[in-house]
């Protein structure tokens, strides 16, 4: 159609030029320049920062990421609806707490004959494995919250029980007997509700609602075995 | 040209005006082929020996429309018929496993499933009706992962924690007693109960391929629909492990044998139509060793992970730990 309309004129020529020809005769490359730098201001703003933490001192950046690590421990205590923990994830905290209870957690290596409580690698095997295996069921079940987010949260949902760990090593101190159970049953009751309301405060929402308990029955059972090996610990 | 044009216009529109009556009449005529084509289809799905074949993925083994000429095959048909999705899930379930098994969603595919299915297939698995086939009836060609993987993790935590607490109260007036967590066993009842999980499903579905190959079976399961059934079949030994914290001998046996029975008659009611062609020795031997692997799971674990009661601790009508340690600080 363009090759009919734009020569009316010419019927002699035998063929048409087409719409944008005159196009061609332009050399681009030289007499318009197209170089410069894809770089949008703000990417240059943070090169700037990175190469100043790489001069700071290492307290600095210690104090950075324990503050950090802190903070998210004071959003596990009080568990509201927010995104902190899901947003800036990080996996310091997980680790610190769970070398914490694994070494709380560890048998005397004197008495490996009998059948006594878990060794180091079985406490950190189990609490690092099942918070993997937990986070490949939400997502296997459609969730849309990241690999890593979800480690996190599951990571600092143990703070809890890594401080009724604490309580009840102290309280055995004392004597023995059904009064000192009872008052550790109480406080790794207490510390399991309280990491179960921490953590599906903030996975449930990744959930599509007919599946939430699906996605939050396999958290109830991980911190209920953290909660049994915390409750039969004996020292020896 | 535009006169051209014109006449060209004018053709269209009286061709459409003209076809337009004639896709009207053809409608009716439609309509009229249409019911027939739906009674032919109702006369089909009536006759329960015609055998219709999903398209499905080549790795997934053809399951083929049960239709076997005795009543209870028909009941089972008019029971299949009468659910509305049943057709949906047909439809859908080749076009399903489509993804390369290196993708995520490939694994996902065996997730698909919503609280209520989960719920309804354990509900399913702890009132076996015979009559009833477990797979048919809740898994249809939907066979999860989800159930048989946590109700095993369930099951190993349950036989661990009720095996250690059931030791505690029985030993606990022993004046030599030491509490030990026991934590070995963990380890130990994870291996168990997932071998027998995986390992005996893969061992009966390569059986049912073989028998296959040799006598035309008209039901077949697939090997995620064998892991499903005997993955359901596990739940009701959840409950029986916290009840074998109880330290009565007769007690344990009751609950042994009530598992066995809820649990072993799935199986067997499952298995049953998928052996029902075969030599009779042949088929009868097959569901004979499925039941019999089921009773040996239980007895060993209740055997190795429950100590015996001893029979001074045995008070003489029911057991609480009270009187036990009353029993034993008097005996």
């Amino acid at each position: 159609m363009a090759e009919a309309e734009e020569s009316p004129g010419d019927p002699g020529t035998a063929s048409p030029r087409p719409l944008f020809a005159g196009l061609s005769d332009i050399s681009i490359s030289q007499d318009i320049p197209v170089e410069g730098e894809i770089t949008i201001p703000m990417r240059s703003r943070i090169r700037e920062f990175d190469s100043s933490t790489l001069n700071e001192s290492v307290r600095n950046t210690i104090m950075r990421d324990l503050k950090a690590v802190g903070k998210k421990f004071m959003h596990v205590l009080y568990p509201r609806k927010s995104n902190t923990l899901l947003r800036d994830w990080d996996l310091w905290g997980p680790l610190i707490l769970c070398v914490t209870l694994a070494l709380m957690l560890q048998r005397d290596s004197a008495d490996s004959e009998k059948d006594g409580g878990p060794q180091f690698a079985e406490v950190f095997v189990i609490v690092r494995f099942g918070a993997v295996t937990i986070t490949l069921n939400s997502k296997l079940l459609g969730g849309n919250i990241s690999f890593f987010q979800s480690l996190c949260v599951l990571g600092y949902c143990i703070l809890p029980l890594t401080v009724a760990m604490l309580i009840c090593r102290l309280v055995l101190l004392a004597d023995p007997g059904p009064v000192n159970f009872m008052v550790r049953l109480f406080v790794v009751i207490v510390m399991f509700a309280w990491s179960i309301v921490a953590s599906t405060a903030f996975l449930a929402d990744s959930q599509p609602p007919n599946r939430r308990a699906l996605a939050v029955y396999p958290v109830f059972l991980f911190y209920f075995v953290i909660s049994w090996m915390i409750l039969t610990f004996t020292p020896q | 040209m535009s006169g051209g044009e014109i006449s060209s216009r004018t053709l269209q529109i009286f061709f459409l005006i003209i076809g337009r009556r004639l896709t009207g009449r053809m409608a009716a005529v439609d309509d009229l082929q249409f019911e027939e084509f739906g009674n032919a289809a109702t006369s089909l799905t009536a006759n329960p020996d015609a055998t219709t074949v999903n398209i499905e993925d080549p790795g997934e083994t053809p399951k083929h429309q049960p239709g076997s000429p005795r009543g209870s095959g028909r009941e089972e048909d008019d029971e299949l018929l009468g659910n509305d999705d049943s057709d949906k899930t047909e439809l859908l379930a080749g076009q399903k496993k489509s993804s390369p098994f290196w993708t995520f969603e490939y694994y996902q595919t065996f997730f698909d499933v919503d609280t209520y299915q989960v719920f309804d297939r354990i509900k399913g698995s702890l009132l076996p009706i015979p009559g009833k086939n477990f797979v048919r009836l809740y898994i249809r060609s939907n066979p999860d992962l989800y159930g048989p993987f946590w109700i095993c993790a369930t099951l190993v935590f349950a036989i661990a924690i009720s095996g250690n607490l059931s030791n505690f109260l029985i030993h606990l007036g022993e004046k030599t007693y030491h509490y030990v967590p026991e934590f070995r066993k963990v380890s130990i009842a994870a291996t168990i109960i997932y071998a027998y999980a995986w390992l005996v499903p893969l061992a009966l579905w390569g059986f049912l391929m073989w028998r296959n190959s040799k006598v035309m079976n008209i039901v077949s399961y697939s090997f995620l629909e064998i892991v499903c059934v005997y993955g359901y079949s596990l739940f009701i030994y959840i409950p029986t492990a916290i009840l074998w914290i109880i330290p009565q001998k007769a007690v344990r046996w009751i609950l042994v044998m009530i598992a066995l029975g809820i649990s072993g008659s799935l199986l067997a009611m499952t298995f049953w139509p998928a052996v029902r062609e075969d030599n009779r020795r042949v088929a009868l031997a097959t569901i004979v060793t499925i039941v019999l692997l089921h009773m040996l799971l239980s007895v060993g674990c209740l055997a190795y992970f429950f100590d015996a009661p001893e029979m001074d601790h045995l008070p003489t009508t029911t057991a609480t730990p009270n009187q036990t340690v009353a029993a034993a600080k008097s005996s």
